[in-house]
């Protein structure tokens, strides 16, 4: 039987430092908020560890959250895939193609199953049988099953396979399904974003191999550690939305000055994720702060939820409100004057009845 | 659909169509009444001098009876005074009547909302506690008095709750925040709630027809 060396010695046949090593691990502790003094404890957990499987299935998506996770800088993507994990499959970034990609996945599932890591991009199509989306004659409904049985756990990147995504809005023509409206006997762990930040996917990954189980989630099975608070209660611009300062246009004094964009739509408030902590390109910005408001792209629904540019505050729908509101008036006015034409006639026959 | 969705979505189109009709029914239904034919000669002709005077007068409280009825009074303006400043003056708030009217104004700073909000709702909570102890008051009320306050009360406090974001994920509280103001809404032309438009309409009545009469106002 093959020694399946632990990622310790792997990074010793690899030459790399225990001082690049432990570098890595404490940007992981400050990702995860953890105190600089848990870098240690965590180098300590991984060099013990066998590098995990992980399979990478991608369905009803646009790639960008592979894009997303290809432009990791803390972890970076090359130190997650050589020295974290074993990355058994992942039909975009694999060299192999066709029959011999399927066979290694076949055979990575096999040979770690009940122990791999499997994680989804895209959401699921469940309309015409599957047929939307299909590889090696096998719909994505069906891989998604078989898959999903041997995983110890499910990451979904992205909001596609987290909530549905884009695919998932209104009028969703090819049925597309969040993975879990599909799985429900295996942990599933939503990194949930359009693209979820890169820093984030990677974080998700190194918790849950450092801690050893699944981190602590939200309601919405999100890791805490990430989106535990909103855009909004961590954004720059915050103190200008507690002034009441606001910019009205994106070209106006207040949006050059840098004030809250709340009147331009912005979905801070209502929108749990890291980007105005870990930010994007390394820490170099995030939408706000080029002058955009945040689109909630990592809520459920995010697409279907109002006009992008209508304030958080302001009702939905897009109906007609002076037509509305006019004939509500109406007919308020016709009920008004029925009622009184009533109570006249009742007055003057009371009237006509004590005369008589 | 979350809650948040149905709130600003139907939730919000059903509230205000049942609050204009509903409002504008109580109003045509009383204006449009016919007003009993007076013969009498009237002592003045600007009867709208009487009716303005009347409003004005009336809300504030009778020199004779003040020592009795300054408390209540006070606290009824902190709570009135209160509510509209937080409600025109908190700019999300602004921002939805801009939506529907296309009319705006500067709002305030969000301290000074929050701090109002907590005012407010201190003062309506003095105001109950007054109903509730005071044994003719507490004779006066009904299911329709208490009713009114908790719907009025309710959008304070699960507004403040959103601003703080206390208790629950913020966008529940918000969806929350805007149920309880749908409720307000639906609830203002059926109950006491409408004294705030027929209170101009009872005194106006009154005053001009003092005015008429040349009684004293």
């Amino acid at each position: 039987m093959s020694h399946e060396p632990t990622i310790g010695e792997l990074l010793k046949q690899r030459g790399v430092s225990r001082r690049a090593f432990l570098k890595f691990c404490a940007a992981t502790a400050s990702l995860m908020a953890l105190p600089p003094s848990m870098a240690a404890q965590i180098a300590e957990t991984l060099v013990k560890k066998r590098r995990p499987s992980v399979i990478y299935l991608s369905f009803q998506e646009c790639t960008g959250c592979l894009e997303s996770l290809s432009r990791s800088h803390q972890p970076r993507l090359e130190t997650l895939l050589f020295d974290v994990i074993s990355l058994d499959y992942d039909d975009t970034l694999q060299a192999a193609a066709g029959s011999a990609a399927e066979r290694a996945r076949d055979e990575a599932m096999r040979a770690n199953y009940g122990k791999y890591i499997l994680m989804i991009d895209g959401s699921v199509p469940s309309g015409a049988g599957g047929a939307y989306c299909t590889a090696a004659g096998k719909s994505a409904l069906d891989s998604v099953r078989e898959a999903a049985k041997g995983a110890a756990a499910i990451v979904c990147v992205g909001t596609c396979s987290s909530f549905g995504g884009i695919p998932y809005a209104r009028p969703n023509p090819t049925g597309a399904m969040p993975i879990s409206e599909i799985v429900h006997d295996r942990p599933i762990i939503n990194v949930s974003g359009c693209p979820p930040i890169p820093a984030v996917i990677t974080g998700t990954l190194v918790q849950f191999l450092t801690l050893g189980k699944i981190p602590q989630l939200d309601a919405l099975h999100r890791p805490v550690a990430f989106y535990g608070t909103t855009i909004h209660d961590r954004c720059y611009r915050r103190p200008f939305y507690d002034r009441g300062k606001f910019a009205r246009t994106f070209d106006d004094e207040g949006a050059r000055r840098g004030w809250c964009l709340y009147e331009l739509g912005c979905k801070g408030p209502t929108t749990y994720n890291a980007c105005a902590t870990v930010k994007w390109n390394d820490g170099t910005s995030f939408p706000i702060q080029s002058g955009h408001g945040c689109f909630g792209c990592a809520e459920p629904n995010f697409w279907d939820n109002g006009d992008f540019y209508s304030p958080l505050s302001t009702a939905t729908g897009g109906w007609n409100v002076g037509a509305t509101l006019g004939g509500a008036a109406g007919a308020g006015l016709v009920i008004g004057a029925v009622a009184a034409a009533e109570s006249r006639r009742r007055r003057k026959k009371t009237t006509e009845d004590k005369t008589s | 659909m979350t809650l948040l969705e149905f709130a600003r979505g139907p939730g919000m189109y059903w509230a205000l169509i049942i609050c204009v009709a509903g409002v504008v029914w109580r109003l045509s239904g009383i204006l449009l009444l016919r007003w009993p034919t007076d013969h009498s000669e009237p002592r003045h002709t600007a009867n709208w001098l009487g009716a303005l005077v009347l409003i004005v007068k009336r809300s504030w409280p009778h020199r004779e009876f003040l020592s009795r009825t300054a408390f209540g009074s006070t606290m009824s303006y902190v709570f009135h005074i209160g509510f509209l400043v937080v409600l025109l003056g908190f700019v999300p708030h602004i921002l939805f009547i801009h939506g529907l009217t296309g009319l705006r104004w500067p709002g305030l700073p969000n301290g000074l909302i929050y701090a109002t909000g907590a005012v407010t709702l201190a003062a309506m909570v003095v105001l109950l506690v007054r109903r509730i102890t005071h044994p003719v008051l507490r004779l006066l009320s009904n299911f329709d008095d208490y009713f009114s306050w908790l719907v009025t009360a309710a959008p304070i406090v699960t507004g403040l709750l959103t601003a703080a974001h206390y208790g629950a994920p913020y966008q529940v509280l918000l969806g929350i925040h805007i149920l309880t103001v749908e409720v307000f809404l639906i609830w203002l032309p059926f109950g006491k709630l409408m004294h705030m438009g027929l209170v101009f309409v009872s005194r106006a009545t009154t005053g001009a027809l003092f005015r008429r009469k040349g009684a004293a106002l």
